[in-house]
């Protein structure tokens, strides 16, 4: 048996793995979610993940597909709504995200015959994770990671100001597009992993805590990478030696670092500055 | 007369069936430098919108000439205070070299902030920013949007007075929305008074004596600008109206009527 395979026949291994594929394309999309201002997009993305679940029961298909299918039709669902403007995005998605949830966990109980840990949906399994978990996280990755490089110059520039962008040819709206069904695709391989009330952290954190150092958005980029390894090695040391859940325990690694991070940076510059 | 840039003819925007912009024609030719005024909702981002083809027209037609490359000037720059981005890094992400930002940043005077975060421009260097931003994109055409808002009294004059030395550099044509009557009137050759449909429009010498700028703006505003022009090319009739004696036609078309010919 190679080494590879011992390790990843060992589930501790294969958590790692899997959490720092997910932490290489939480940081780069984390920021520009921060950047857009779509935290609450995030969110209800994540949440209409319990209804994919549903639906991929009913189907019977993967549940990893039926999640992308309903977060990639959910998103173009808000791309439309979010033209007319008689409703507040905000509130919008305030709708549409506590509906997806509650309808995936209506839909769920219709299925009894369905054993699902539900404490798992909402808040991961890290530990859990399969090979099979891991051939998406790495799919994803690939597929996430070429996007934005070849895409970058007109993200960004879209990102600063969308109507200039436009007048220099940018095709905003088809990066916006993109932009969001490649948070359909990171929320359905990292569902398994933080569960799908937390992964809006996991995009969040890593990229808010990169800020304070960063000077260029490439920077703030790797950095997100940087503190979404920390915060996925962190964890699952942590969920090891203390037992806790390994999801929250990422979660909360991340917000150790930005807290510390933080706190630092604000006593560096108060001493620089007195 | 060369090809125009830009020509619209008719152009009409309705947003839920109010028209904004409503039957404008208008043409702006290399060196032209057009103003575009009038009072808030009047339609003038619409209509500069639709100019830049970021805004769809209801109906009418909006010509440009082929391979027209167009420098925006946009009102703000709002950037999100999470996105670290220096003004060199900005210049850059417009495909140009280094060298060429550079200069472009030396031309509107901030080139000594290159390093410095753009969040951290106060509203006149931001204004020189986008400028610059639009300058290194050799436009045959510059959109400015209230180009000096946010800036100081003296600024604004520098700022009209680089924008007239830029247009006369790159022989570019410049349209532009403004507040600034007064400077507006000295640094342009044509004012369009906007009020979702054009309600006049000539030589800025012509303009403050038309009946419907008055009507917009009031009248003081507008003997306020006369006394800046004493032209007497006009006479008025029995009640006061202005008879145009010259080439600025309220109602019609306008060409022609960048030139000094009386």
């Amino acid at each position: 048996m190679s080494i590879i395979d011992t390790v990843l026949n060992d589930f501790f291994w294969r958590a790692l793995i899997g959490g720092l594929g997910v932490a290489l394309i939480a940081g780069p999309l984390g920021c520009f979610v921060v950047w857009r201002r779509m935290a609450y997009f995030g969110d209800t993305l994540a949440h209409s993940a319990l209804l994919g679940i549903a639906i991929s029961f009913l189907f019977s298909i993967p549940l990893n597909l039926g999640v992308l299918i309903t977060s990639v039709i959910l998103a173009m669902a808000l791309l439309l709504f979010s033209r007319n403007k008689t409703l507040a995005t905000d509130t919008l998605l305030g709708i549409l995200a506590h509906s997806a949830l509650a309808i995936g966990l209506v839909a769920l109980s219709f299925m009894p015959e369905v054993r699902i840990d539900l404490t798992g949906l909402l808040f991961g399994d890290l530990l859990a994770m399969t090979r099979n978990d891991l051939l998406w996280i790495y799919g994803g990755a690939v597929v996430i990671l070429s996007l934005l490089t070849l895409l970058w110059r007109g993200l960004l520039m879209s990102t600063i100001h969308e109507e200039l962008a436009r007048v220099e040819g940018v095709p905003v709206e088809r990066l916006r597009l993109l932009l969001m069904l490649m948070f359909a695709l990171v929320i359905a391989v990292a569902m398994k992993m933080v569960g799908v009330l937390l992964i809006t952290a996991l995009l969040i954190i890593p990229a808010a805590t990169a800020r304070r150092l960063a000077s260029t958005p490439e920077q703030m980029a790797a950095l997100a990478v940087v503190f979404g390894f920390i915060a996925v090695a962190g964890g699952l040391s942590m969920s090891w030696h203390l037992d806790t859940p390994a999801g929250p325990s990422v979660v909360v690694t991340a917000f150790a670092s930005f807290l510390i991070v933080y706190g630092g940076a604000s006593r560096f510059s108060a001493r620089r500055s007195a | 007369m060369n090809e125009a840039l830009v020509a619209i003819d008719n152009l009409t925007v309705r947003f839920d069936d109010r028209p904004v912009v409503d039957r404008v024609s208008l043409a702006l030719h290399r060196g032209d430098i057009i103003t575009i005024i009038g009072p808030n909702g009047a339609g003038k981002t619409t209509l500069i919108k639709a100019i830049l083809g970021i805004q769809a027209a209801t109906s009418g037609q909006i010509m440009r000439a082929k391979d027209l490359v167009i420098g925006y000037v946009p009102q703000h720059l709002s950037l999100e205070s999470t996105l670290p981005l220096s003004i060199q890094r900005f210049m850059l992400l417009s495909g140009q070299p280094l060298a060429t930002c550079v200069s472009a940043l030396e031309r509107t005077g901030i080139s000594h902030l290159l390093q410095a975060p753009v969040h951290h421009l106060s509203g006149g260097e931001q204004q020189r920013l986008l400028l610059a931003r639009a300058l290194v994109r050799k436009p045959d055409l510059l959109v400015l949007d209230e180009p000096a808002q946010g800036v100081d009294i003296n600024g604004q004059a520098a700022l009209y007075d680089l924008i007239r030395e830029l247009r006369d550099e790159l022989n570019c044509g410049v349209i532009m929305i403004s507040h600034d009557l007064h400077l507006v009137m000295a640094a342009t050759d044509k004012v369009i008074c906007l009020n979702q449909h054009v309600c006049c429009s000539g030589h800025p010498a012509d303009i403050s004596h038309d009946p419907a700028f008055i009507e917009t703006f009031g009248l003081p505003v507008a003997e306020s600008l006369a006394v800046y022009h004493h032209h007497h090319n006009h006479s008025h009739d029995l009640s006061g109206n202005v008879v145009s004696t010259d080439h600025s036609d309220p109602a019609t078309g306008h060409e022609g009527c960048q030139h000094e010919h009386h």
